[in-house]
């Protein structure tokens, strides 16, 4: 096993995250002003805004999705419990006495277990809670003479919210544990410019060598 | 008619709006299920076809607008003159017109009466009671100088004589024409309409037109007893508005007269306040048709904001729970006249050396002065640039007539309830100019009463000012049972606002009601409004979540930073 640099983020994965941080972060502004609490948009502006950039995810995440499952990337997601409780452990202790992270990044394993099951949970309870009550929210008018509507309706708009909240907490997480382990700067680079330390197999290092040069230095 | 090109009626406005709304049905059952489109739209289109059969007798052939004209009434020998009355003219132009008598005594401004055929309730002004000089019947002497005839004065006029229709205040286009109370009344009263000018009756036969603002305006900008009084968005502005009093009637716009929406068919009108279309769910219908209605949508469509961006798509969609006026007339009373929106008749009656007087109190917009106490009618309280209040609205008004009993301890009485709510299918959210009064009414039995106002006799209160007598005698007069004990009670009455529709760029916009505070339709109940609407408890949890995640992470940070100090890899 040695460590190399390996481009681990292709460049849509880098442009699908950076446009999804864009657009979840247009849709959060936008909709906690349309929710009343700021005013920094008018109430069309941003519900225009709210629905484009809602629309535009849609559609990226529809990409998205066919990319993890075509690419068969998918596989990174997949919950284990391998390794968890060294990353559990290293958070709760280890961080503070300037101990190391103890995951290291596999080929096929880029995120750490915890990494993992928040993003899978992010992906598969998060997101679908927040766009398919988003959708229901916007087509309110073609339901609406269904008997008890509007209280569907408030139903939708909760859950909606509730996701919302939760997605704002997510990235607030997501962005503070940038600053864990390496600097702040290791750890966005590596969605900027696709590469990062890797604890590569020898058959790994030999297959990239021979067959993917221009993904390993 | 002389040719005229300005009334006109029913635009052909391009029908944009149902595309899109079927574009945008299109979208939703694609998200849906792609299987369920062809079946949806086959659908929608079940109801065109087959084409009926054609029937043995063909229905009338429906003709244009009235536009242009084809005579000059100028020229006809029948309209020289001279004319000794008003009903000599009315004889005069049913001798060509030779239908329109008929026509005529069928529609409401004729007959001042209406029975709701869904309630049974017997309506009109012959018969109701309204919250401003209360009562016409009895007091016809007075209040039928807005009567479309000659000389109703009393029970015994007869509406089965065709002379006895007035022509001439609806179509004659000099302004010189008026009317005075048909009966005296009191010296007290009388002395106002003395010392007018002669009527030149040919000058006004010759002139005659399609009705002009200010023909309709001559009764219903002053209903209520004075300019602007009842309706609010009924005034003497509106005679020549400029556009941004209201977009169609504008004269440096569309120019449009009532009739223009108001659409007539053998001297029947389209609009009614008795029975209002308050969601017209067939729009524009096809080319000729819907000859029926005074509705918005009967020209505009039912997806009116042509589909230039999200908004105007979210717009379209509100049109099923929304009234157009209530964006579109942002605010009523506008254009310099003032409406009253409160009278007190517990102060009526107070003289000065025996004699009735009135004070101005009030300054509108256009600089001219409103009686703010006459003794005749008690207190106002006038008002303008009104916001409107809001509410469900199925278009089913529901009346307190003089038959209808109540607590007489209630606080108040709605004298034209309403319904409608969320759930009602026809109801939407309309905007109502809200009137408040104390009036005299019953305190025996409990009901509203008919008070004899106006007449020759000692129990006229408009002379006399003994309300008790004229009480007496307006109950008397037509065999209504009345206790002999009168109070006063407080009574609301609601106009639904559909006039002086402002250009688009004034309406309201979508924060005016989505909002928490100050929202326009802050008292709406019965639906979720965005960004009016929240769940407390689910607000305080989420922000506790996200700002206690915060300062979670700020404690871990701040304690990384100290505890690491020096021992950084």
């Amino acid at each position: 096993m040695a460590m190399r640099r390996v481009k681990i983020f292709s460049l849509f994965e880098r442009f699908w995250h950076w446009a999804q941080m864009l657009l979840i972060v247009v849709l959060l502004f936008t909709g906690f002003g349309l929710h009343g609490f700021h005013g920094l948009f008018s109430f069309e502006d941003a519900v225009t805004l709210h629905t484009g950039a809602a629309m535009a995810l849609l559609v990226l995440w529809a990409f998205g999705t066919f990319w993890l499952f075509t690419t068969r990337s998918w596989r990174h997601f997949i919950p284990t419990i391998h390794g968890m409780w060294g990353v559990f452990r290293y958070y709760s202790f280890g961080i503070f006495r300037g101990e190391r992270h103890p995951y290291r990044k596999a080929y096929w394993r880029k995120h750490n277990p915890l990494q993992a099951l928040a993003y899978t949970m992010l992906k598969l309870v998060l997101f679908p809670a927040i766009w398919i009550s988003g959708l229901i929210y916007l087509f309110y008018f073609s339901w609406r003479n269904l008997p008890h509507a509007p209280e569907y309706l408030q139903g939708v708009a909760f859950v909606h919210t509730a996701a919302a909240f939760a997605i704002l907490t997510f990235a607030f997480i997501h962005v503070y544990m940038l600053t864990t382990g390496h600097s702040f700067r290791d750890h966005v680079m590596p969605m900027v410019t696709g590469f990062d330390d890797v604890d590569l197999t020898p058959e790994e290092e030999a297959y990239l060598r021979k067959d993917q040069p221009e993904d390993i230095r | 008619m002389r040719p005229h090109g300005d009334s006109w009626a029913k635009p052909p406005f391009p029908n944009a709006g149902a595309d899109a709304r079927r574009r945008a049905g299109a979208c939703i059952a694609l998200l849906v299920a792609l299987l369920l489109l062809p079946p949806l739209l086959a659908g929608a289109e079940a109801g065109s076809w087959p084409t009926p059969p054609a029937t043995a007798e063909p229905p009338p052939q429906v003709s244009g607008p009235l536009r242009g004209g084809t005579a000059d009434h100028t020229k006809f020998k029948e309209l020289q003159g001279p004319f000794e009355s008003g009903p000599e003219v009315t004889r005069a132009c049913l001798g060509c017109h030779t239908e329109t008598g008929k026509h005529f005594m069928r529609n409401i401004h004729w007959t001042w009466s209406y029975q709701n055929p869904d309630t049974g309730q017997q309506l009109g002004k012959k018969y109701l009671i309204n919250n401003f000089c209360t009562n016409s019947r009895g007091n016809e002497g007075m209040c039928a100088q807005c009567h479309a005839g000659y000389g109703w004065k009393d029970e015994h006029f007869d509406f089965t004589d065709e002379t006895n229709i007035d022509c001439l205040v609806c179509h004659e286009t000099t302004g010189t024409y008026y009317k005075t109370p048909n009966s005296e009344g009191s010296p007290a009263c009388s002395v106002m309409f003395e010392g007018k000018p002669p009527i030149d009756l040919a000058a006004a036969a010759q002139s005659v037109d399609l009705p002009q603002r200010a023909n309709c305006g001559a009764c219903h900008f002053n209903g209520g007893g004075g300019d602007n009084v009842k309706h609010g968005d009924l005034s003497s502005a509106l005679k020549a508005p400029p556009r941004t009093l209201d977009v169609h009637m504008g004269v440096d716009g569309l120019n449009f007269a009532c009739s223009a929406c108001h659409v007539t068919n053998q001297h029947v009108w389209a609009g009614s306040r008795y029975k209002v279309v308050s969601k017209d769910t067939e729009g524009t219908g096809l080319p000729g048709q819907r000859t029926d209605v005074a509705t918005c949508e009967s020209c505009h469509g039912l997806a009116p904001h042509p589909v230039d961006s999200l908004a105007a798509f979210k717009l379209n969609d509100h049109v099923q729970s929304v009234a157009c006026q209530t964006c579109h007339i942002p605010a009523f009373a506008r254009g310099g006249v003032a409406t009253v929106v409160d009278w007190d008749w517990r102060t009526a009656g107070r003289t000065r050396d025996g004699e009735g007087y009135h004070e101005e109190g009030y300054i509108q917009g256009n600089g001219e002065h409103r009686y703010t106490y006459k003794s005749i009618k008690g207190d106002f309280t006038y008002a303008e640039n009104l916001v409107p209040d809001y509410a469900w609205f199925d278009g089913q008004m529901v009346y307190t007539t003089i038959e209808t009993k109540f607590d007489p301890a209630a606080e108040s009485i709605d004298i034209n309830g309403f319904t409608g709510s969320r759930e009602d299918a026809r109801s939407r959210i309309w905007p109502f100019k809200r009137m408040h009064t104390w009036q005299p009414y019953d305190k025996g039995n409990g009901t509203l009463v008919y008070t004899h106002l106006w007449g020759e006799d000692d129990a006229a209160y408009w002379g006399n000012y003994d309300m008790g007598a004229a009480i007496a005698k307006g109950m008397a007069d037509f065999g209504l049972d009345y206790s002999g004990e009168y109070g006063f009670i407080e009574t609301i009455s609601w106009w639904p606002i559909t006039h002086m529709v402002a250009p688009k760029e004034e309406a309201l916009a979508c924060g005016d009601c989505h909002t928490p505070d100050g929202s326009r339709l802050a008292s709406v109940a019965g639906v979720y409004i965005p960004g009016r609407d929240r769940n407390a408890w689910l607000d305080t949890i989420g922000t506790i979540l996200a700002f206690g995640t915060l300062a979670g992470i700020l404690i871990h940070g701040l304690v990384r930073f100290f505890s690491s100090k020096g021992e950084h890899h």
